[in-house]
């Protein structure tokens, strides 16, 4: 009589359980990791007690006691640590925003050039993509500079073009004077975006139905425009410039950059460019020929076959690279330390040398970039899934 | 009735092949290609003669910087004066052929890694012996040989031996991190995805600052790591960030009846990555590593700021240690700029290679 087949023993606390091996390989990593952090914070503290060094971020509140060569708001040596680091932030996302901006169009303008049926164009602008993203950005920022601060005549005999000066001292320009008429515009500007997007949904719910597109681009353009133009005309319409004027050193009033900005801004944006040119590049490649036939077989007009059909594709495909582009310009705007333009870095570098709390000033310079960072990924990421094919 | 009348024949095709017919499609296809033919033409021929005074004509070629100060066009002659500094840095002048064996010896290790017929068991062999050798003539000591503090090595060899060293020790550390990226594992997966983000969150500068001036702290009383090796960690620790997330996107493109049919087969979880997916995974992201190693190569240059004097920072103090040809730094700026172009556009001329080659078996 045979006997009925056993179960297999429970394998659960086994060495051959999957599930119990894994535990085991887990805990143990998390171990060696927690370990390893014990042990570098416990260094630390002992060679911070031992070397007489405080820690803390008390020293945050104290007072500064250096100048900053160009803020948002006025700074004087006079105030905190703190305040150093907004300045430094602002800097840091002033260049940054500015860089965004520049890069992506200059990059999108290469980046399709190089379809071009010019040759030359095709070759000037495989030329720049080439030249650019094969030398360092660091040498490039340290050429810029040089250009800015050797080449350029001295403030008294600036160039002059129009209403604009360009100098060792860096460019001046003319801004309005600050008047309460400007809130107005700037409140009429905001109206105008809810305005526009109100109109851009009833023409877009009309064009489903009928099927004829209507007002969809320059209507919420128009609206747009005109609510603020609204807004300056109620605020009484102020129209006072503060023009720059040469005077007998230097050139005097208007608004001005200062040669480190231009540098740094002219370098991130002419490297950044040249690898956001690539990617628009291979967008545009991505998208199969067949695709711009079948728009055109469906008589859909060159225009409409690019933006309805193309592009939205070709974006599908850039956007998560140029996401990255755009993360890399932010963080190389840390070189401005090299340059002498205060950014967060080089007030932190500055902070370090005067008061020696490394870490706390390391830890500070990381957590601005890590939240800018975060920040620009959860935004890119949000539009990305926004663009992406629907499936089931 | 009618009668038959010949039509006249077509005009011949325009030609299309020839550079005649090449600069009618390229050049003067339409209005709108023709004018942008003649603008940037123009451009040229306002440019271009300035351009070639300024680098050939008037171009001081020998000479002292007296001689450049009198001439018009750019100073040549301070790439020849101060040559020896620009590529070798601090590295003591009467050992610079220690360097120069040196340098030359892992640029040829690496070059030969690249080809095909090292590509042997027997390769990281190789470069084990070749770096002991590097580092025993590099910092001297040994046989006679003067000894050479790490803080004075400088120039090209210091950039060309951060850049590789930095991509080689990388390599394991970012397959295991794009390994645990993908891992079944919940506690190593957020580790391995907590270390990828921060980093990649981070400027490579603050590493740097982080090495040079938070290191000495992290490390128990009287345990000194040279500076060198700590930025070389910085270096190598912030690049396998980067490296594993494109080891990883080579795994994610891997079938995932790949790893069924090794489970099938009862491989185990090593053998399966060992044999099956890696092999795959990594051929195909060899052209996403050249372009790591192309950025890690260029981003060496930032270490100039934690006082380390590879090339562009041997360069700044050549430039700027001597009054009498400071005037003349973007003659050495531009030489420099030449050789970081010569190195990466070769790097990337390969990695296209090796993109061809790769996808060859995808070719019919």
């Amino acid at each position: 009589m045979s006997k009925p087949p056993s179960h297999p023993p429970s394998k659960r606390w086994s060495w051959r359980s999957q599930a119990f091996r894994s535990l085991v390989y887990q805990v143990l990593a998390v171990a060696v990791i927690a370990l390893l952090v014990l042990f570098l914070a416990h260094n630390t503290a002992t060679n911070m007690r031992q070397r007489g060094i405080q820690s803390g971020f008390d020293f945050l509140l104290g007072t500064a006691g250096f100048d900053i060569g160009e803020s948002l708001f006025t700074f004087d040596s006079g105030e905190s640590y703190l305040q150093a680091y907004l300045v430094g932030v602002t800097n840091t996302l002033r260049v940054a925003v500015l860089g965004i901006v520049l890069t992506t169009i200059l990059g999108t303008l290469i980046g399709v050039g190089r379809f071009s049926r010019n040759a030359l164009v095709r070759g000037l602008c495989r030329m720049y993509v080439e030249a650019f993203r094969n030398i360092p950005i660091l040498l490039q920022l340290l050429m810029w500079y040089l250009i800015f601060t050797e080449f350029l005549p001295a403030m008294a005999e600036a160039w002059e073009v129009g209403p604009f000066f360009l100098s060792k001292g860096g460019l001046n320009f003319p801004i309005p004077v600050w008047a309460n008429g400007h809130v107005w515009a700037a409140w009429g500007l905001l109206l105008g975006v809810g305005a526009a997007v109100a109109w851009r949904k009833h023409a877009w719910s009309k064009f489903i139905a009928t099927g004829v597109p209507h007002g969809m681009f320059w209507m919420p353009l128009g609206i747009f425009l005109a609510c603020g133009i609204a807004g300056w005309l109620l605020g009484g319409a102020p129209t006072e410039t503060n023009f720059p004027i040469r005077g007998e050193f230097s050139v005097e009033n208007g608004g001005s950059l200062t040669p480190e900005f231009l540098a740094l801004l002219i370098g991130l944006t002419m490297y950044t460019a040249a690898f956001v040119a690539e990617v628009v590049r291979s967008g545009i490649q991505a998208v199969p020929q067949g695709q711009a036939e079948a728009a055109s077989a469906l008589g859909l007009s060159q225009s409409h076959s690019m933006r309805l059909v193309q592009l939205p594709q070709a974006l599908r495909v850039i956007i998560p690279p140029i996401t990255n582009q755009y993360l890399n310009l932010t963080k190389n705007s840390s070189l401005a330390v090299a340059i002498g333009y205060p950014d967060v870095v080089s007030i932190a570098n500055t902070a370090i040398n005067q008061t020696g709390r490394a870490v706390e000033c390391i830890a500070l310079i990381m957590l601005v970039y890590l939240s800018t960072s975060l920040a620009t990924s959860v935004l890119m990421n949000w539009y990305n899934a926004r663009s992406e094919i629907k499936e089931r | 009735m009618s009668t038959y009348a010949p039509i006249a024949p077509r005009p011949a095709p325009a030609a299309a092949s020839g550079w005649i017919g090449w600069c009618q499609s390229n050049l003067f296809h339409d209005w709108k290609t023709s004018l942008g033919t003649v603008l940037i033409g123009l451009v040229f021929l306002a440019l271009a003669p300035k351009f070639f005074n300024w680098a050939i004509v008037d171009a001081v070629l020998n000479g002292g910087h007296e001689a450049c100060q009198a001439a018009h066009g750019a100073c040549w002659a301070v790439v020849k004066e101060k040559f020896r500094f620009m590529i070798f840095g601090r590295y003591p002048q009467e050992e610079h052929w220690r360097a120069l064996v040196c340098t030359s010896m892992l640029l040829s290790l690496i070059l030969a890694s690249c080809t095909r017929a090292f590509w042997k068991p027997w390769l990281p062999a190789l470069w084990v012996l070749v770096l002991v050798m590097y580092f025993a003539l590099m910092r001297g000591g040994v046989a006679g040989l003067r000894y050479v503090e790490t803080d004075l090595w400088s120039g090209l060899p210091l950039t060309i031996l951060l850049a590789s060293l930095s991509m080689v020790m990388a390599f394991p550390i970012a397959m295991l991190v794009a390994l645990g990226r993908r891992s079944g594992m919940p506690a190593i997966r957020s580790l391995c995805t907590v270390y990828v983000e921060l980093i990649r969150g981070v400027p490579l500068i603050s590493v740097l600052f982080m090495a040079s001036f938070m290191f000495p702290l992290l490390m128990p009383e009287g345990f000194n790591i040279d500076v060198l090796v700590r930025v070389l960690a910085g270096i190598t620790l912030f690049t396998a960030a980067y490296m594993a997330e494109v080891i990883r996107g080579g795994l994610q493109a891997i079938p995932k009846g790949q790893i069924e049919a090794a489970a099938t087969l009862g491989l185990s979880y090593w053998q399966t990555q060992r044999k099956i997916v890696l092999p795959q995974a990594l051929a195909m992201v060899v052209p996403g590593l050249m372009n790591n190693f192309i950025s890690t190569f260029k981003d060496t240059s930032l270490v100039a700021i934690v006082s380390l004097y590879e090339l562009t920072g041997a360069m700044g103090m050549a430039m700027n240690s001597d009054a009498n040809w400071r005037a003349f730094r973007v003659e050495g700026y531009l030489f420099i700029a030449f050789i970081y172009f010569v190195f990466c556009y070769s790097m990337s001329r390969y990695s296209q290679w090796i993109e061809s080659q790769v996808n060859k078996s995808r070719q019919r």
